[in-house]
Formats: structure tokens, C-alpha cells, sequence
């Protein structure tokens, strides 16, 4: 068994530096195929190691060295696969498989090829790095490792120039990954001062020893641990207000996006306080707050999404959506459902985000669902695919969503969080008229994109086939939650609705549907024929805001960016070139005149010679005379 | 009564000479006398010294040095004569051939 726990995580590690070695090269076919083989083993020992866990109920702890050991501070390699790791373990080498083979198809023509596939399973390795390790240092190892490798990837094309956008005065590939960077660092410096502060307190760094030490830790020691790594959750997972960043990471290629900005690397700060729920379940203040933002992304993110009209961000904004419900899941502790939902979102997302990069792939590049329409005659399969990651997203019954979502706003409605529940439930609606808003908008109706001269033509058919596992586990994957129940409550908290949720859920159930149905059939009623484009909305101020995303990323240029880079030319030129930059200048300006100057003594005359020693021979004396009278 | 500080006085004064001619002199051969004259000032303070201690370590020294003055000198003037050979001329202003 250890060594199934080494194959799935050092097989994308072996494939990325097998990639690597092609890096500089043209495309090679085979890179792309042994990477995904690679991915594929890495995917097979997963899911090995779930049902040795699922079966027996044991878990697998290996050591692999020991890393740091320096006084007190010791921090060992170590891994460990419980019923929590292995979901994420699965979740993500299943993803990661399908984004591998599919990428083989995507990035057909890109001259960069090989490069990719190396940074592509660096960050799977890296993933599988943070789930699986068994103390925070790891976790914040794999944290750093896959913020770095979304960095490489969101900027892969970072040859492309700015260029406008309706809500962002200027934008590439490259401006996109260091926002996403920047904004992850500020959220990685609350995280490390969370793990000061539980390291400081306990010791330990180990997941089983904190966990063990936090009865002993007084209430402000426990929030402000709690709070702290949240803020690191944060930046990972994209909550407000560090959430403009997904977005604008789409500027990365699609299944980068699909396997990084939607199934994995953003679910790491849910994992996180997952992860970490014997911190978060003691910090009750700490978690309403918790569920409250979930809440308010959740629906802030879905009014973003109204009104987009790029694919792509449409599909971001729902995956922010998505992030909140299950921080309002872990925030209200109900941490399995969190897990279910993190789950089944990573197969459905996944699933939308690679047909929106067919759709992209066929459309060349556009991505302007104004200008699509009527896909579905040409492109059959990729319709089936995201109708159906649609319907699973909308929580349409039997499909995934239906049964993780449902269960959120059930958990809403169990802990008396009536405002909570009421805006999930309407964001549910929100959800189901967006989604089906942007695929009424590109496969239905009347085909806009003739008259920009665009041939479209259906994705490679192993491409389809590959994505199809994804097609079905978003279909299926609902009717595996008692079992998914079961499993994990082995090792996360139970949480039970009360007998009187219980007896009305149906009727809650009902609720839900009736806004998912009602989304759908407005966005039917408004797109299904083709596009209308309302005038008087589209100028109205709500549209408007929408539109611009409530104008925080102007803000931020205007009241952060803008005003730091003032402050860093004029402490460019003040301080660092007046002062700074000044005295180093000037100790070597120094060096240099007294050189030059002293050089006028080298007259070669030896008279003028046993002058200057008589001169030198008088100093040292009276340098002797003087320190001997003052030493005394 | 002659006392430690005349003959100190006097080692002084020649240490001053002999120091004056190093640095005034510029024919070589009066700077080894100049040299001469300091080693011997030397030599008086250490012979005084010695005796007003009573202990011969340091006219003990005072030998040594007469007598590396002495192999010094040797040395040195058949450099002088060497020189003087090549160069005509023993003033140090005329011999300044390593001008920075």
C-alpha cells in the first residue's frame, strides 16, 4: 500500500520533469501521451487506495524523510491517506487525467506543447502534495507549489499584448497571472501567521498533534488562528475581496482553467478548512463569518455572472458562486456536505470549462457568446456535455448538483439561518438563468458568428471520448451520497438535519426547484429563439454595475494600484535614488578620488619616498602616544 | 653627575640628525651615513639603558647591531658602486625610474 501512496504522488512529478526535458523543443506527440499514461497510473493508484480505505477503514500514514529538524522544530516528510485525502486525491487525478488527455487535442497547435504538459503536471504533483500531506508545513508547501505553477500557467501565452476589456481597461495573459499571484501572496501572508500562531502555541506542526492541542488553547488563540488561515483560504479559493483574480485567470489556456481555476487548486482553501475542522468547529464566531461570506460570494458572484457575456468568465463566476456554497457548508459544519459538493462541482465544472474550450477551439479564440448561436448543429457532443453540466449545475433533480447544492440549502434552513437560506435559495435560481443563458446563447438560436466569417467544427473525438467520464460522474455522482456519507464521517464531524428539517425537506426541495426551473425557463423564454438585445436594460445603472463587476477592479486600480505605483516612483526617486543609491555612489566615488589622489606620491624618487614614511612613522606614534594616554 | 636623560638627550639629538639627513639628503651615499648616524643613536640609548638597568641584554644588542651595520654597509656599497657604474650618478633625483 505505501508504495501505491509514492505511484500516485510522484507519477505527475515524473512526468513533468519528463515533459521538461522537451521543454525547449518543437511539439512531440509522445510527451503529450506519456504525461497522460503517467497521470492515468497516477489516477489508478488513487483510486486503488479509495477502496483500501473505503473497505477496510484504515489509513495509510507513511514517512517519507525527515525534512526539517532543527531544535525543537521538527517537520517530517510525511504523508497521509484518510478517508478526506483520498476523495481529493481521487477527485483530482481523475480531473487532472482528463485535462491531460484533452489537452493533447487543445493545445494541438501551440508551439509550446511540451512546456505545457511539464507545467500541467507540476501542479497536479503539487496538488496532490498539499491533500495529501499530514502536517501544514506540507499543505503550505503544495499551497505555494500550486500557486506558482497557476502562475506559469495563466501567463503560458505571455507573449499576447493588452488589450481591452469591458470591465478591465487592460489585460493579458501575463498582467492576469501576476494579479493572481500578488493577490494569492497577500492571502499566503495571513496563512503563515496562522501557522505561526498554532506552531507558537502547540509545537507542532502535525495535523493529529494540533489537533489534539486546541482544548488547551484559549478562545482568542483559537480565533485568531482560525481567522488567519482563513484569510489564506481566501486567497485561494477567491472569496471577496480577493476575488478578481479567477476571473481575469481566464486568460490562461481553457483546460488549465478547467483543471485549475475550477476542479482543484481554488477548492484547496475549502480543503483547507476541511482540513482543519477541529480548529473551525471551536471557533463558532469564526465560522458564521465564514458562512456568511460563502453566502454573499455565492450570490455576489452569480449577479456577476447575469449579464457577462465572455464564455469564460461566465463559467468563472460560477465557480466563485459554487466556492461560496461550500464555505456557507463548512461555515455552518456541515464539512462532509462542504466535501460532496467540492466533489461533484469539480466533475460538472471540469466538464463545462472543457466544452467551452471546444467551443473556443471551434469559434477561434472568440469568446463572445453574443456572437455565437445555433452551435449545436455543428457541435452535437460538446452541447450534450455542457447541457448536461449545466442541468447538474442548475441542481436540476438526479443530476450531481441536485444532491450536494439541495443539501447546502437544506443545512441553511437546519442551523436557523433564514437569511443565509433565503439568498442561497435565490442564487439557485440565479445559477440555473445564467447557465442556461450562455448555452441557449452558443448552441441554440440563430448562428451570429457567419457573419464574422467563423467555420465551426466539432472537437477531435478522443477529445469527446476522454471527457466523457466526467459527463457521467456529473450525472451519477449524486446517487453516491450516502455511501460518500459514510465514508467520510469516518474521520470528518456527522452533521444530521433535525427531525423537523427532516420532515419538511421536501418541501424545501421544492423550493429550490421551483427557482432552478424558473431560471431555466426565463433564460429559455428570453435566448432559446436567439438573441434580443434590450436596449433600455443594457443601458440601465444595474446592468451597468453588473456589467462592471460593481467596478471593484476599477477600484482597485484607482484606490490601490494606482496610488502604490505613485508612491513607488516617488520613493524610487527620493529615496532610492537620492539616498539609497546616493551613499553607495558616494562611498565608492570616495574610494576612487582618495585613489586618485594618493596616486601623486608614486614619484618614484626614493627621497620623497623615506619622506612620506617619516610622515607615517610620526602618525603611528603619535596614534601610540594618544591611545596610551587614553587607555592610560 | 651625567645621568640616563644626557645620555638619552644625546641619543635623541642624533636621531634627529641622522632622521634629517634621510629626508633632506639626496645623494645615496650620505643617506647611508644618515642611517649610520641613526643606528648609532640607537645604539648609545640601548648602551645607556642597559647600564642604568644592569642588565647587558641590551649591550648585547648594540653588537648585534654594529655588527649587521656593519654587513649592511658591506652590501650596500657595492650596490652604490654598481650603481654609480651604470648610472654616472649616485642623486637620487636623477635615479627616479619608477614614476607612477
Amino acid at each position: 500500500m505505501e508504495n501505491l501512496v509514492y505511484i500516485a504522488l510522484f507519477a505527475p512529478l515524473v512526468s513533468s520533469l519528463f515533459a521538461a526535458l522537451f521543454g525547449m523543443s518543437p511539439k512531440k506527440q509522445f510527451v503529450g501521451v506519456v504525461a497522460s499514461v503517467l497521470l492515468g497510473i497516477s489516477l489508478v493508484a488513487s483510486l486503488m487506495l479509495a477502496s483500501y480505505v473505503y473497505t477496510t477503514g484504515n489509513t495509510i500514514h507513511v514517512t517519507m524523510m525527515d525534512w526539517i529538524s532543527a531544535g525543537d522544530l521538527h517537520i517530517p516528510f510525511g504523508f497521509v491517506v484518510d478517508q478526506v485525502s483520498v476523495t481529493m486525491m481521487s477527485v483530482v487525478t481523475l480531473v487532472s487525467t482528463v485535462v491531460h488527455i484533452y489537452s493533447n487535442g487543445y493545445m494541438d497547435h501551440d508551439k509550446s506543447f511540451n512546456r505545457f504538459f511539464s507545467y500541467l503536471s507540476a501542479f497536479v504533483f503539487s496538488m496532490m502534495v498539499l491533500v495529501m500531506s499530514d502536517n501544514f508545513a506540507g499543505l503550505f508547501i503544495g499551497w505555494e507549489g500550486v500557486g506558482v505553477c497557476s502562475w506559469l500557467l495563466i501567463g503560458f501565452w505571455y507573449h499576447k499584448e493588452d488589450v481591452s476589456r469591458e470591465e478591465n481597461p487592460s489585460i493579458s495573459p501575463s498582467w492576469a497571472a501576476n494579479e493572481a499571484f500578488i493577490m494569492n501572496r497577500i492571502a499566503d501572508l495571513g496563512m503563515l501567521v496562522g501557522l505561526f500562531i498554532l506552531y507558537w502555541n502547540v509545537g507542532s506542526l502535525q495535523y493529529d498533534e494540533v489537533f489534539a492541542a486546541l482544548p488547551h488553547l484559549s478562545g482568542s488563540i483559537l480565533n485568531a488562528a482560525a481567522i488567519f488561515l482563513f484569510i489564506g483560504a481566501m486567497g485561494k479559493s477567491a472569496q471577496f475581496p480577493l476575488h478578481t483574480w479567477l476571473t481575469d485567470a481566464m486568460e490562461g489556456p481553457t483546460p488549465v482553467s478547467a483543471l485549475i481555476h475550477a476542479a482543484t487548486m481554488v477548492t484547496a482553501g475549502v480543503f483547507l478548512v476541511i482540513r482543519a475542522n477541529p480548529l473551525f468547529s471551536m471557533t463558532p464566531d469564526v465560522s458564521y463569518f465564514i458562512a456568511a461570506l460563502g453566502t454573499f460570494v455565492a450570490f455576489f458572484a452569480a449577479s456577476m455572472a447575469l449579464v457577462n457575456r465572455d464564455l469564460k468568465r461566465i463559467i468563472a463566476f460560477s465557480t466563485l458562486s459554487q466556492l461560496g456554497y461550500m464555505f456557507a457548508a463548512a461555515g455552518l459544519g456541515a464539512y462532509w456536505i462542504a466535501l460532496f459538493h467540492l466533489a461533484a462541482h469539480a466533475f460538472f465544472k471540469a466538464l463545462l470549462f472543457l466544452g467551452a474550450g471546444n467551443v473556443m477551439h471551434a469559434m477561434h479564440d472568440e469568446l463572445d457568446i453574443f456572437k455565437m448561436g445555433g452551435l449545436k448543429k455543428t457541435m452535437k457532443w460538446t452541447y450534450i456535455y455542457m447541457g448536461l453540466a449545466s442541468l447538474a449545475l442548475a441542481g436540476i433533480p438526479f443530476f450531481a448538483g441536485y444532491f450536494s447544492k439541495d443539501a447546502i440549502i437544506e443545512t441553511a434552513w437546519n442551523e436557523g439561518t433564514l437569511v443565509l437560506w433565503l439568498i442561497l435559495v435565490v442564487t439557485a435560481g440565479m445559477t440555473a438563468f445564467y447557465s442556461f443563458r450562455q448555452v441557449f446563447l452558443t448552441f441554440e438560436g440563430d448562428e451570429r458568428y457567419k457573419q464574422y466569417g467563423i467555420h465551426p467544427h466539432e472537437m477531435y473525438k478522443y477529445v469527446l471520448i476522454a471527457m466523457s467520464p466526467l459527463a457521467i460522474l456529473a450525472v451519477i455522482a449524486g446517487f453516491f451520497k450516502e455511501p460518500f456519507e459514510h465514508f467520510v464521517t469516518a474521520l470528518l464531524p456527522e452533521y444530521h438535519m433535525s427531525e423537523h428539517t427532516h420532515h419538511i425537506a421536501w418541501l424545501l426541495g421544492i423550493v429550490v426547484l421551483v427557482f432552478a426551473v424558473g431560471g431555466i425557463a426565463l433564460a429559455f423564454k428570453k435566448y432559446y429563439k436567439g438573441l434580443k438585445r434590450d436596449e433600455a436594460l443594457e443601458s440601465s445603472w444595474y446592468y451597468k454595475l453588473l456589467a462592471n463587476q460593481y467596478y471593484i477592479p476599477d477600484f482597485y486600480e484607482e484606490f490601490i494600484s494606482k496610488p502604490y505605483a505613485m508612491i513607488s516612483e516617488k520613493m524610487w526617486n527620493s529615496v532610492d535614488m537620492r539616498i539609497v543609491d546616493a551613499t553607495v555612489d558616494g562611498i565608492a566615488k570616495f574610494l576612487y578620488e582618495t585613489g586618485d589622489g594618493s596616486r601623486k606620491m608614486q614619484t618614484g624618487n626614493l627621497s620623497n619616498y623615506l619622506n612620506w614614511m617619516a610622515v607615517g612613522a610620526v602618525l603611528l606614534l603619535v596614534v601610540a602616544a594618544v591611545s596610551a594616554a587614553v587607555i592610560g | 653627575m651625567i645621568g640616563l636623560s644626557h645620555y638619552l638627550i644625546v641619543s635623541a639629538i642624533l636621531f634627529s640628525i641622522g632622521l634629517m639627513g634621510v629626508l633632506r639628503r639626496r645623494n645615496l651615499l650620505m643617506l647611508f651615513f644618515a642611517t649610520e648616524v641613526m643606528l648609532n643613536a640607537v645604539n648609545i640609548a640601548f648602551a645607556a639603558i642597559s647600564h642604568f638597568y644592569h642588565d647587558l641584554t641590551g649591550q648585547m644588542f648594540a653588537f648585534f647591531i654594529i655588527a649587521i651595520a656593519a654587513s649592511e654597509v658591506a652590501v650596500g656599497l657595492g650596490i652604490l658602486i654598481v650603481l654609480f657604474k651604470k648610472h654616472g650618478s649616485l642623486d637620487l633625483d636623477d635615479l627616479a625610474s619608477m614614476r607612477g
